[in-house]
C-alpha cells in the first residue's frame, strides 16, 4: 500500500474514533453536561480549535493526480492534500511581502500579483499555505503523543495502584528514574537515538510526558481501591479485570480528559524547541520560526514568515489553554455546580 | 529519624543506578557504535579508522558482563560514571571535566539572577492577584498569565533580541565577558527573557496555592479576631504557603547548575547549556550522557535534601 492511502486510512480511523467517543460521551450525563457547559463558557475558544481541526483534516486527505504539474514528472506522482489543491500553481520565485505585486528583492513582477495574503518565503512558496499546513503537524504532535502516553500511563498507574506491592515498586522505580532526568535533555537524547521521524519524535515526547499522569492515576486508583463499592464487588467474587474495567478506569476518565487538554500545549511547545535544535518534525511551526529567525536580521527584514507561524502557534495554544482551564473547572468537584 | 534518612538515601542511590542503566540502554544498546564513530569521523571514514576510533573510545568491548566480565561496557560505564571519570568528548577528544568546570560559572551567572528575580516577582504578583480574587483584577491577571504561557520561548527570545537588542540598542544582542563589570550588560537581556518566559506559568501556579490557602480555617480565625485583609495575605497566608513554594524552589535549584539550553545558545553565553547544544549539534554522545547523568544526580540530591528538611520540620513525617 502506498503511504498516502495509508495516511488517509489513519485519518478515517481517527475521525471514526472521535465520532464514536462523542456519541458515547453524549449518552452519559456527566459528559453531556461538560459539552454543554463548555459551549456556554468558551464558545470562541472551541470555535478556534474546531477551525484548526478542520484545516488539519483538509490537509490530511490526499491523493495523486488531478493537478496540472506542468510537465514535472516528480510533481505528477506526488500525493496532494485538499489544501495543496486549493493553493495549486501559486508558486513564485522568491520572497514577496504580503499582498505585494513585486518580488521583495529585485522588484521583478510576480506571477500572481496581490495573491499572497501572507507573502511568500525564500523558495516562493505561499506562507499562508505553509502556516495552514502546520496545523496538521501540531495536532499530530499533540494527538499521537497523547495516544501513546495516556494509555501507557493508565496501564502502569492503574496496575501499580490496584495490585500494589512488587508491581507498585517496579512502576514507582521507573517513574522516579524518568522523572529525575532533566526533561529537555532526556527528550533530546531520545530523539537523537530514536531518529527524527514523526513517530520517533512523538514517541520521545510520550516517554518524557507520561510520568505525571501515571503518578496521578496511581494515586487515584489507590483511593478508589478502598471505596466501599469496590470492596463489595471484590467480596461478591467479581474478577480483578472486571473491577478495573467497570469501577476503576471509568472513574479515572475525567482525569484522562483534563490531562489530555492540559498536556497538549506543552507538547507543541516542546516540539518547537526541538525544531530549533534541528530535531523537530518537518513542516511544523517550530521549524518555520527557526528558519525565519535569520530572515529577521536581513535588511530590510523578512518578518511575515515569523509572524504567521508565531501567531498561528500562539492562537492555537491560547484556545487550547482556555478550553483546558474550563474543562478542569467543570470537572473539578470543588468548583462544579450540579445542574438544578 | 535515622532510619528515615537512610531509607531516603538508599532510594536515591537506586534511582541514580536506574538512570545509569537507562542511559546505558539508550546510548550503548540502541545506538550502533559504528554509527557514533561515523558521525564523529564523517560518512566516508575507512573501516580501519573506525575500528581504531572505537578502540580509543572504548566502544569495541562486549556490552554485557556475562560476555566480557569486568571488561564489559556496562561495568565500565557504571565504574566511570560513579567515580566521575567522564572521559573525553566523542567529537574532539577534549576532557569533558575541563569543559564542565569552565561552563559552570557563566551558567550560574545567568540562571541565579534569573531564578531569584523570577521567584520574587512571581510571588509578589501572585499575592497581589490572589488578594483581589474573584474580582476583575484577578480575572485580568489570570488572562494575562494564560496569554504569556501560550507564547513559545523562541518567540520571547527572538522578539527581545529584535526589539531591545536591534531596534532600541539598549543591550548587546549576544556575547559574554568574564569581567563582571562588563558581563552584566550581556546578561541583562537573557535574564529579562528568562524571567518573562516563565512568569505566566509561575504566577498562575502560586496564585492557585495562595487562593487555596485563603479558604482555610486559620484565615477565618484571623479575620474573626479583627485582622486586616492585607495583613492576613502578607503574613498569615504567605507564611503558610511557604511549604509548596519551598518544594517548587528546592526542586528547581539543581537545574540552575545545568544552565539553560535555549538562552545560553541564543545569547552566546559559554555555559553548560551551550556545551550541551554543541554536543547535540556535533553528535557528541559522551558529553550528552554526562550532562543527563549530572542533571539527575543533582535532582535526586535536591529531592533527598527536601525530604530530610521536611522531616526536621514536620513531626508527622519524622515519627512515621
Amino acid at each position: 500500500m502506498q503511504l498516502w492511502s495509508a495516511s488517509n486510512l489513519v485519518v478515517a480511523g481517527l475521525l471514526l474514533a472521535g465520532l464514536t467517543l462523542l456519541l458515547i460521551g453524549r449518552r452519559h450525563r456527566l459528559w453531556r453536561e461538560v459539552l454543554v457547559q463548555l459551549r456556554r463558557r468558551r464558545p470562541l475558544a472551541l470555535l478556534v480549535v474546531a477551525g484548526y481541526v478542520t484545516v488539519a483534516l483538509l490537509d490530511s486527505v490526499r491523493w495523486v493526480g488531478g493537478v496540472d504539474a506542468g510537465g514535472d514528472v516528480v510533481a505528477q506522482h506526488e500525493a496532494r492534500s485538499v489544501l495543496d489543491r486549493l493553493f495549486a500553481g501559486r508558486r513564485e520565485r522568491s520572497y514577496s511581502a504580503p499582498l505585494a505585486d513585486r518580488e521583495f528583492y529585485g522588484h521583478a513582477p510576480l506571477r500572481h500579483p496581490g495573491g499572497h495574503l501572507l507573502g511568500t518565503d525564500i523558495l516562493g512558496r505561499d506562507v499562508l499555505l505553509l502556516t495552514l499546513k502546520g496545523a496538521r503537524v501540531a495536532l499530530l504532535i499533540g494527538g499521537l503523543t497523547s495516544l501513546i502516553a495516556i494509555p501507557l500511563a493508565l496501564l502502569f498507574g492503574v496496575s501499580a495502584g490496584y495490585w500494589g506491592r512488587r508491581i507498585d515498586d517496579g512502576v514507582f522505580f521507573v517513574m522516579s528514574t524518568l522523572a529525575s532526568m532533566p526533561t529537555l535533555l532526556l527528550l533530546i537524547a531520545l530523539v537523537m537515538v530514536l531518529g527524527r521521524s514523526t513517530v520517533a519524535v512523538c514517541l520521545a515526547l510520550a516517554v518524557t510526558s507520561w510520568v505525571g499522569f501515571c503518578r496521578l492515576a496511581r494515586g487515584e486508583t489507590f483511593k478508589l481501591r478502598e471505596m466501599d463499592y469496590v470492596q463489595a464487588a471484590r467480596a461478591l467474587g467479581v474478577s480483578d479485570l472486571r473491577i478495573l474495567l467497570r469501577h476503576i478506569v471509568p472513574n479515572l476518565m475525567h482525569l484522562v480528559v483534563i490531562t489530555f487538554v492540559l498536556m497538549f500545549s506543552g507538547l507543541v511547545l516542546s516540539e518547537a524547541i526541538l525544531s530549533w535544535l534541528g530535531l523537530g518534525i518537518e513542516g511544523s511551526w517550530g521549524q518555520m520560526i527557526d528558519q525565519a529567525r535569520d530572515e529577521l536580521s536581513r535588511d530590510p527584514a523578512i518578518w511575515w514568515n515569523l509572524a504567521a507561524a508565531g501567531v498561528a502557534l500562539f492562537t492555537l495554544l491560547l484556545a487550547v489553554n482556555f478550553v483546558g482551564d474550563a474543562v478542569r473547572d467543570i470537572l473539578d468537584p470543588r468548583t462544579r455546580r450540579e445542574p438544578t | 529519624m535515622l532510619t528515615y534518612v537512610v531509607r531516603r538515601l538508599l532510594h536515591g542511590c537506586v534511582v541514580v543506578l536506574g538512570v545509569l542503566l537507562f542511559l546505558f540502554l539508550l546510548f550503548f544498546t540502541l545506538t550502533d557504535p559504528d554509527d557514533i564513530a561515523r558521525r564523529a569521523l564523517g560518512e566516508k571514514a575507512l573501516p580501519a579508522v573506525i575500528a581504531q576510533w572505537k578502540a580509543n573510545h572504548g566502544y569495541d568491548r562486549p556490552l554485557w558482563p556475562w560476555r566480557g566480565g569486568r571488561d564489559s561496557m556496562l561495568v565500565e560505564h557504571y565504574r566511570r560514571m560513579l567515580t566521575f571519570d567522564f572521559g573525553r568528548s566523542d567529537t574532539d577528544d577534549a576532557p569533558i571535566v575541563d569543559r564542565l568546570r569552565h561552563g559552570v560559572g557563566p551558567s550560574l551567572a545567568l540562571t541565579v539572577p534569573m531564578f531569584v528575580i523570577g521567584l520574587l516577582l512571581s510571588i509578589v504578583l501572585a499575592l497581589f492577584v490572589a488578594f483581589f480574587r474573584e474580582t476583575y483584577i484577578d480575572r485580568m491577571g489570570v488572562l494575562l498569565a494564560v496569554l504569556a504561557m501560550s507564547l513559545s520561548v523562541l518567540l520571547y527570545i527572538i522578539g527581545a533580541q529584535y526589539v531591545i537588542g536591534k531596534l532600541l540598542r539598549w543591550f548587546p544582542i549576544s556575547g559574554f565577558d568574564a569581567d563582571p563589570r562588563v558581563a552584566w550588560r550581556f546578561l541583562a537581556l537573557p535574564v529579562l527573557v528568562g524571567v518573562a518566559a516563565s512568569l505566566g506559568g509561575d504566577v498562575r501556579f502560586y496564585r492557585t496555592v495562595f487562593v487555596e490557602e485563603t479558604g482555610r480555617d486559620y484565615v477565618r480565625t484571623a479575620r474573626a479576631k479583627g485582622c486586616g485583609e492585607g495583613r492576613i495575605m502578607w503574613v498569615h497566608v504567605l507564611r503558610n504557603a511557604m511549604i509548596p513554594i519551598l518544594t517548587h524552589v528546592v526542586l528547581a535549584v539543581p537545574f540552575l547548575f545545568t544552565g539553560s539550553l535555549l538562552l545560553e545558545s541564543f545569547f552566546g553565553i559559554p555555559g553548560l547549556g551551550s556545551l550541551t547544544v554543541d554536543a547535540i549539534n556535533g553528535n557528541d554522545f559522551s558529553t550528552l550522557r554526562t550532562m543527563v547523568y549530572l542533571g539527575s544526580l543533582l535532582f535526586v540530591g535536591g529531592q533527598i535534601l527536601t525530604d530530610i528538611s521536611y522531616a526536621l520540620v514536620d513531626p508527622r513525617v519524622r515519627l512515621s
